[in-house]
């Protein structure tokens, strides 16, 4: 069942239920966050639109900039303002951003210890039919490898917002993991967030749970809807909520493992370096359990609907499914 | 700010004295930037003794100007000019590149907080300088004090580079003052045959830069222009100082292979006694 204490949205499982882009989400945290703070700046880089940047640049055109289309002078643009206590928000594709900038965001940004927020929007096999070269699929491998940036992919556009206030608070560098599509409203404004904190959204009617699910991003509803129908077929699973990569909820993880003593982690991304290596270094030094890993394996993206490509490289409901009956006979 | 003569002579003495930290710290470290640190040892005396607005025993100051150093592996000028300046006794020059210092192969602010920036990889300079300008526009602190970038002619190969110029133009950032460091060396080779930057004037201009050019080793010309580049608030400025690479030790002048390496203790040895001889 939902976790009756998280206020969850009790239309999940509805076929009603509200689809909104996770990016959405991002755009109005954005322009709440400006109104809270002045020191909130905005910059992008030719896509104001698309990364929902415009809600911000709309009502603070002062404090916003137009960089073109030059992403490796957006972030190190950011890190200049930052050092004048402005808390700069750098918007792009994920791919462009910190794809193509890393270096820059590395050594100006995480090295110098500067609170600068660096949103990737489109990330995933979702974002369809442009292809392989906009489906960013490496970007958290490539984030949480570095010294003192938070990582955030939030599962819906609720928790997007409220992402994007926590981060605009903070006075470390962070990474913001946005979804193109319209994905399913999970939380609710209630439902509580907060960095570096996981939370259980679904957990077995009574008795202890078999399999954890862990799931970052936009594939949450799915893992939600799989949790579902195990329950009906007599499998106890928790589904852990980890929107926070880094830091990591070690403790909740441990937690989980010690329970279920089999562990499914769930993300659009590369299996290689994503959020489960990161849940798989957790466990390895604290807890061993078995582990299978539902993610991208070590492949590009290509042309298709969202829904085709999800399937095709292994995302869906189907392929959740069966990791949980793989790790439930690694026991 | 006037620059009366005799200030010119002590400023020529301060270079030198400054110059002579540099051979003697890259001896000790056996390894590091030897040209275009002694190249741009005239420009920073110049700025830390007498065009900054700064104050070394309150490196924090919220109204000092901000320096940004975009070629970072010339650092030993940029240690040196700050520990005569006295940010932090000259004595520490010595740790330079050793386990635990302060003064890091390449900048990082994280150890040396007086510093505004880590730099090292190239290219970034600029734009981080191209941040605070536009903050202070943003904060109408624009007309109170000066963003001023060091960077280096090898760098401008760098496409990070010519966002920032771009930007900088467009938003027609009147704070802000460039100073590129006209060497034509870089690591493997003269700039013009690696890779030409050559009608590097008109590149600026064509991104809405009021260029001035001037040698980086005249004080009073080089004052002039700053004062002519701190006056023009309609766009920003970029002085391309030509300097001598290696200046002040003839064996290490002009020749590109002293871009990237230190002297080892003979060679230290020569070069101190040519510049402890020197008299402006």
């Amino acid at each position: 069942m939902l976790n009756p204490n998280l206020k969850l949205n009790p239309k999940i499982f509805n076929q009603d239920c509200e689809q909104i882009p996770i990016r959405k989400g991002f755009g109005q945290g954005l322009l709440k966050a400006g109104e809270e703070n002045e020191n909130v700046v905005g910059l992008c880089a030719d896509l104001t639109e698309s990364t929902q940047m415009n809600l911000f640049a709309d009502k603070f055109p002062d404090r916003f900039v137009q960089v073109g289309v030059a992403e490796q002078n957006l972030v190190t643009v950011g890190s200049g303002l930052a050092a004048m206590g402005k808390i700069p928000f750098c918007a792009s594709y994920a791919m462009f951003s910190p794809g193509r900038n890393w270096e820059q965001i590395r050594t100006t940004i995480t090295y110098n210890d500067r609170p600068v927020k660096i949103v990737g929007s489109h990330t995933g096999v979702s974002v369809g039919p442009d292809g392989g070269t906009h489906q960013m699929l490496e970007d958290i491998a490539l984030m949480r490898t570095l010294p003192n940036i938070d990582v955030i992919s939030p599962c819906d556009s609720i928790e997007a917002k409220k992402a994007t206030l926590a981060m605009a608070k903070t006075k470390k560098p962070a990474y913001l993991r946005l979804v193109r599509e319209k994905t399913p409203i999970i939380t609710t404004e209630e439902t509580p967030f907060d960095i570096g904190k996981a939370e259980i959204f679904w957990l077995p009617d009574a008795g202890l749970a078999q399999v954890g699910i862990i799931v970052t991003g936009g594939l949450m509803h799915r893992a939600l809807l799989t949790a579902k129908e195990l329950e009906a077929e007599g499998v106890k699973t928790k589904v852990m909520n980890l929107a926070s990569i880094k830091p990591i909820d070690a403790e909740a993880i441990i937690a989980l493992a010690k329970e279920c003593k089999a562990i499914v982690t769930v993300e659009e991304h590369q299996i290689a370096g994503g959020m489960g290596s990161a849940v798989a270094e957790v466990l390895a030094q604290n807890y061993p359990v078995p582990i299978e890993f539902v993610g991208v394996k070590d492949k590009y993206g290509q042309s298709g609907t969202p829904e085709e490509l999800i399937e095709h490289y292994g995302l869906g409901k189907n392929s959740i499914k069966e990791a949980v009956r793989k790790v439930l006979k690694r026991k | 700010m006037f620059l009366p003569d005799k200030k010119i002579i002590e400023l020529e003495k301060k270079a030198n004295e400054i110059r002579i930290s540099i051979i003697e710290m890259l001896v000790e470290a056996k390894s590091g930037h030897t040209a275009g640190s002694l190249g741009m040892a005239d420009v920073f005396t110049l700025f830390y003794f007498h065009v900054l607005k700064h104050d070394p025993k309150n490196p924090a100051w919220e109204e000092r100007d901000r320096v940004v150093l975009s070629n970072g592996h010339i650092c030993p000028v940029l240690y040196a000019t700050m520990a005569h300046a006295g940010y932090f006794p000259v004595s520490e020059l010595k740790t330079l590149r050793k386990f635990g210092t302060r003064l890091q192969g390449h900048p990082h602010r994280e150890y040396l907080p007086y510093i505004e920036t880590s730099s090292g990889p190239l290219g970034e300079g600029l734009s981080q300088a191209v941040g605070m300008a536009l903050a202070d526009k943003i904060d109408k602190k624009d007309t109170t004090r000066f963003i001023y970038c060091f960077m280096s002619d090898g760098e401008l190969d760098e496409g990070n580079t010519w966002e920032a110029v771009m930007l900088a133009g467009k938003n027609k950032l009147g704070n802000l003052i460039a100073v590129v460091d006209r060497n034509n060396i870089q690591i493997e080779g003269m700039t013009e045959e690696i890779m030409p930057l050559e009608p590097l004037q008109n590149k600026w201009k064509s991104f809405n830069w009021q260029v001035i050019e001037v040698s980086g080793h005249d004080f009073k010309m080089l004052n002039e222009v700053i004062e002519e580049a701190q006056e023009i608030s309609d766009r920003p400025v970029v002085i391309i100082a030509h300097t001598i690479p290696g200046k002040g030790v003839k064996e290490f002048e002009k020749d590109y292979k002293w871009h990237g390496k230190a002297p080892n203790k003979k060679e230290g040895e020569m070069a101190l006694k040519e510049l402890r001889n020197y008299r402006p």
